[in-house]
């Protein structure tokens, strides 16, 4: 009876909630009106794009929202209390105790300087749980739950000795150290690996089963909500356009909005595209034959062997993706192709030309063929030229162009890139990440190479925009004949994009052939144990 | 681990050897000499021969390169040759003012530490707007404010209106009040201007949410999480400030009258006299090098990322 009504009451009861960041002089309000309920035991999944509010009232319910935000109404029930018009003094005794927190990034999410040990026991001392020696114990005892070889010795070292994935596992040991009613998981995957992340999810699961924890999942991964989440809520700049339990939304979603987020998570969606792999040119424009990267470590007295032998054939006009998680070398393996980086050993023929053998003045014109796309869309426009002098740059590197044609070719560029006009004159702080990464490609089309290589191209990106860009470069192919070398750590965006693929676990070629011999018969562990770590995959298989 | 120290030993002793070089060059090429300065002083009645005679005792007339050879060989000897204006051997000026620059110097820069981290952490703990943007622009007026008009002003104010200080016979440590305060305020600055900075910063860090996340409060928070790391990087800040405490040294003994390098280097420039400014560019060169390289080798002792890694464990 007890068991049943504490059941019922929820731990978590947002109601109405506005809240308003200083902009300038005025606030400016960002969450409008958010209600939801996350009952003991049950994971809510806050979902939606960047800018949707959904960290920033995940940051409200812990009472750390940044400097120039604040609550303006609405009320946030802890047990049936409303904290929300408490002081930071009153939160401080419920923060860690009654509210934990999962953060994000487990690599800047650890004070540098400070043992694990002492981060973890550093929560039980604020609450005064024990002496020194008791608290010892207990850390030894947490690290070991959350699933860490040798607590002991974990507990002595220093963050940067600990892989992403064990942090991710110290991060859960210090949220889960005093049993809290609610932990609020902050995209706590969306840095890792896909094998670690299902491992630390499976692993939040089962603490949450253990302690009947309620968990307040954010993330912009309708996959990871789909697979880990009984309730959904669907946020959209700062307003809920859909929340009910997660089988519903997903089999019937009733908001276009939903709707267009699930039509584009690549994880979800069915490949639309039709493969090139069998009916594309005869052509290759990339042939790689037993590639071998070695690096000197330890002051040269060893080496470190990056890419092991590594073969792969890309016709021209088709996707060919390299696959991997971090450090498999796959961007190593990039780097060889546009000759950044002279291989050990093997043999790489872009278009016809040997590019181990290029160099001085036939590297540099080589390296009009075959362009790159990276990752991060802020990093790599230089912030004081404006969008014109970027996609113009090229140009000038290469032979002289006369400026009124420079300036047709530039437009044309951006017309095909789908940009307006009036972006030319803006700087890139004044553009968002997709208008960016369009930007970006449009640099690398600007010299008509025939090989684009984009290295996590569309990673950073939101789903929707992600779905564009990747609209984008199929369209690009088709109009241009470009061959594109796909380089990413998420076989789901593979599985929409790409031919071919290349499956790379520690240097080696674990798997290779069309996407679709790939992802159905798999020919190693590796490749289905990635397979099978893409979140929404369960999900998918059911719906 | 050593060969990374015989690395930086080895780039210290170039450092050296260019300081040694070049302020040989440049104490060369000056137009007259501390000999004619001194001797051909009409009272002292010296004749052309016996003039030089004493040119010859110097050997101020051999070749430029004769002389490089000789004084860099002198210097590897510990011998630093004569000071022309006192008579007695280079060292024995060092030696006997060296001690009261030191102790200048240390306390200057302990004093200047003291307020950069009183004026960062103040900056960050006080809850008035108003005071805090008062305290944050302290570091910007005290770099621009010229050494010698601080210390004018400082004996203005607390000797001559407030009476706190006595000018004639103050006592020993009284005497170092105002010169300690001249000297630390200007070096203070970019200490406080970059501690500040890092303190702003690791205020960001998303260690510093977890560890608010955790139930700790602010004041555990700056203390415990925000120090040590904003330290960090003022330590090299400290490093390079090393230059900046010999130059302030200079003016500071000049305007408060007290005996030291400072002064020693005052009256080296004014009579030219080049062995003691040679002496005292490559002792200064080489406290430099030593201070920088000692802030090198500490940093792996509060860096943890910084120590040698250990085998990786599995």
């Amino acid at each position: 009876m007890t068991a049943a009504k504490a059941m019922d009451r929820p731990v978590l009861e947002i109601d109405n909630l506005v809240i308003a960041y200083k902009d300038q002089d005025a606030f400016h309000s960002v969450v409008h009106g958010v209600s939801f309920a996350v009952r003991p035991g049950e994971v809510v999944a806050l979902v939606g794009e960047s800018g949707s509010g959904k960290t920033t009232t995940a940051q409200a319910v812990i009472g750390l929202l940044a400097e120039n935000g604040r609550l303006e109404s609405g009320a946030i029930r802890l047990n049936g209390t409303d904290i929300s018009k408490w002081s930071q003094k009153q939160l401080d005794t419920i923060r860690g105790s009654k509210i934990s927190l999962i953060p994000q990034d487990p690599t800047s999410s650890l004070n540098p300087v400070k043992t694990i040990g002492e981060q973890v026991g550093e929560i039980l001392k604020i609450h005064g749980r024990g002496d020194k020696k008791a608290i010892e114990a207990r850390v030894t005892e947490l690290l070991a739950r959350v699933g860490l070889s040798h607590p002991e010795l974990r507990a002595r070292q220093y963050p940067h000795e600990l892989s992403g994935g064990m942090r991710q596992r110290v991060l859960i040991a210090i949220a889960i150290a005093l049993e809290p009613a609610l932990i609020i998981a902050d995209e706590p995957t969306s840095a890792l690996d896909v094998t670690v992340q299902k491992r630390i999810l499976d692993l939040i699961d089962d603490l949450r089963r253990e302690f009947n924890t309620a968990v307040l999942l954010v993330t912009h991964d309708l996959g990871v909500a789909a697979d880990r989440a009984n309730h959904l809520v669907v946020l959209q700049g700062g307003r809920i356009q859909e929340r009910g339990p997660t089988a519903e939304v997903l089999s019937a979603p009733r908001s276009p909005y939903t709707r267009k987020l699930l039509a584009d998570a690549p994880s979800l969606a069915k490949p639309q595209r039709v493969s090139k792999a069998n009916t594309g040119s005869d052509e290759y424009a990339i042939v790689v034959e037993n590639l071998v990267q070695d690096f000197p470590v330890k002051n040269g007295r060893e080496t470190f062997r990056a890419v092991d032998g590594v073969s792969f054939r890309v016709r021209k006009g088709t996707t060919h993706a390299i696959v991997g998680e971090s450090g498999s070398g796959k961007t190593t393996t990039a780097r060889n192709v546009v000759a950044f980086q002279k291989p050990t050993s093997g043999r790489i023929v872009v278009d016809g030309a040997d590019v181990t053998a290029l160099r001085g003045e036939n590297l540099r014109q080589f390296r009009r063929k075959i362009q790159l796309v990276y990752q991060n869309p802020f990093g790599s426009l230089d912030p004081l030229q404006s969008i014109f002098q970027i996609i113009e740059e090229p140009l000038l590197n290469f032979g002289r162009i006369a400026r009124e044609d420079r300036t047709r070719k530039v437009h044309d560029i951006l017309e095909r890139v789908g940009l307006p006009e009036s972006t030319l004159t803006r700087k890139p702080r004044a553009l968002s990440g997709g208008q960016r990464q369009r930007v970006a490609i449009a640099r690398a089309l600007v010299l008509d190479p025939q090989v684009l290589v984009l290295d996590e191209a569309v990673s950073a990106l939101d789903v929707t925009v992600q779905a564009q860009i990747l609209g984008l470069l199929d369209e690009l192919q088709q109009k241009l004949g470009l061959t594109y070398l796909f380089i990413s750590h998420d076989l789901a965006v593979v599985r929409q994009i790409a031919d071919t693929v290349s499956v790379l676990h520690d240097g080696r070629q674990v798997d290779s052939g069309t996407v679709e011999d790939v992802f159905l018969r798999p020919g190693s562990d590796y490749t289905r144990e990635l397979i099978d770590a893409i979140p929404g995959t369960k999900t998918f298989a059911l719906a | 681990m050593s060969r990374y120290l015989i690395g930086r030993i080895g780039q210290a002793l170039i450092v050296l050897w260019a300081a040694f070089t070049i302020s040989f060059i440049l104490l060369q090429s000056l137009p007259g000499d501390a000999i004619l300065i001194k001797f051909l002083n009409p009272e002292l009645g010296l004749g052309p021969e016996q003039i030089a005679d004493i040119r010859a005792s110097y050997a101020v007339d051999v070749p430029a390169w004769t002389q490089y050879a000789h004084s860099i060989l002198n210097f590897l000897t510990g011998n630093f040759g004569y000071s022309v204006q006192a008579g007695v051997p280079v060292s024995h000026v060092l030696l006997a003012n060296l001690p009261s620059t030191l102790r200048l110097a240390t306390l200057g820069f302990l004093a200047a530490a003291v307020l950069a981290a009183a004026i960062s952490f103040l900056s960050t703990l006080i809850a008035f707007s108003w005071l805090r943007s008062i305290i944050q622009s302290l570091p910007a007026l005290f770099i621009a404010v010229p050494v010698f008009w601080l210390g004018i002003m400082l004996i203005q104010i607390f000797s001559f209106q407030l009476r706190l200080i006595p000018v004639i016979n103050p006592g020993e440590w009284e005497a170092l009040i105002l010169p300690v305060a001249t000297l630390a305020i200007p070096i203070s600055a970019p200490i406080a201007q970059v501690l500040m900075r890092n303190i702003d910063h690791v205020l960001t860090e998303p260690f510093i949410a977890v560890a608010r996340a955790k139930g700790a409060s602010r004041n555990w928070v700056l203390w415990r999480h925000v120090t040590k790391n904003a330290l960090l990087p003022t330590l090299t800040i400290a490093g390079i400030l090393f230059g900046e405490l010999l130059a302030g040294a200079v003016v500071t003994e000049a305007v408060f009258g007290l005996n030291g390098i400072g002064s020693v280097t005052q009256q080296a420039v004014n009579n030219q006299d080049i062995a003691v400014l040679q002496a005292i560019v490559v002792f200064s060169a080489a406290a430099f090098v030593v201070i920088n390289l000692a802030v090198d080798l500490l940093y792996p002792v509060f860096d943890p990322r910084l120590r040698i890694k250990k085998e990786a464990t599995a």
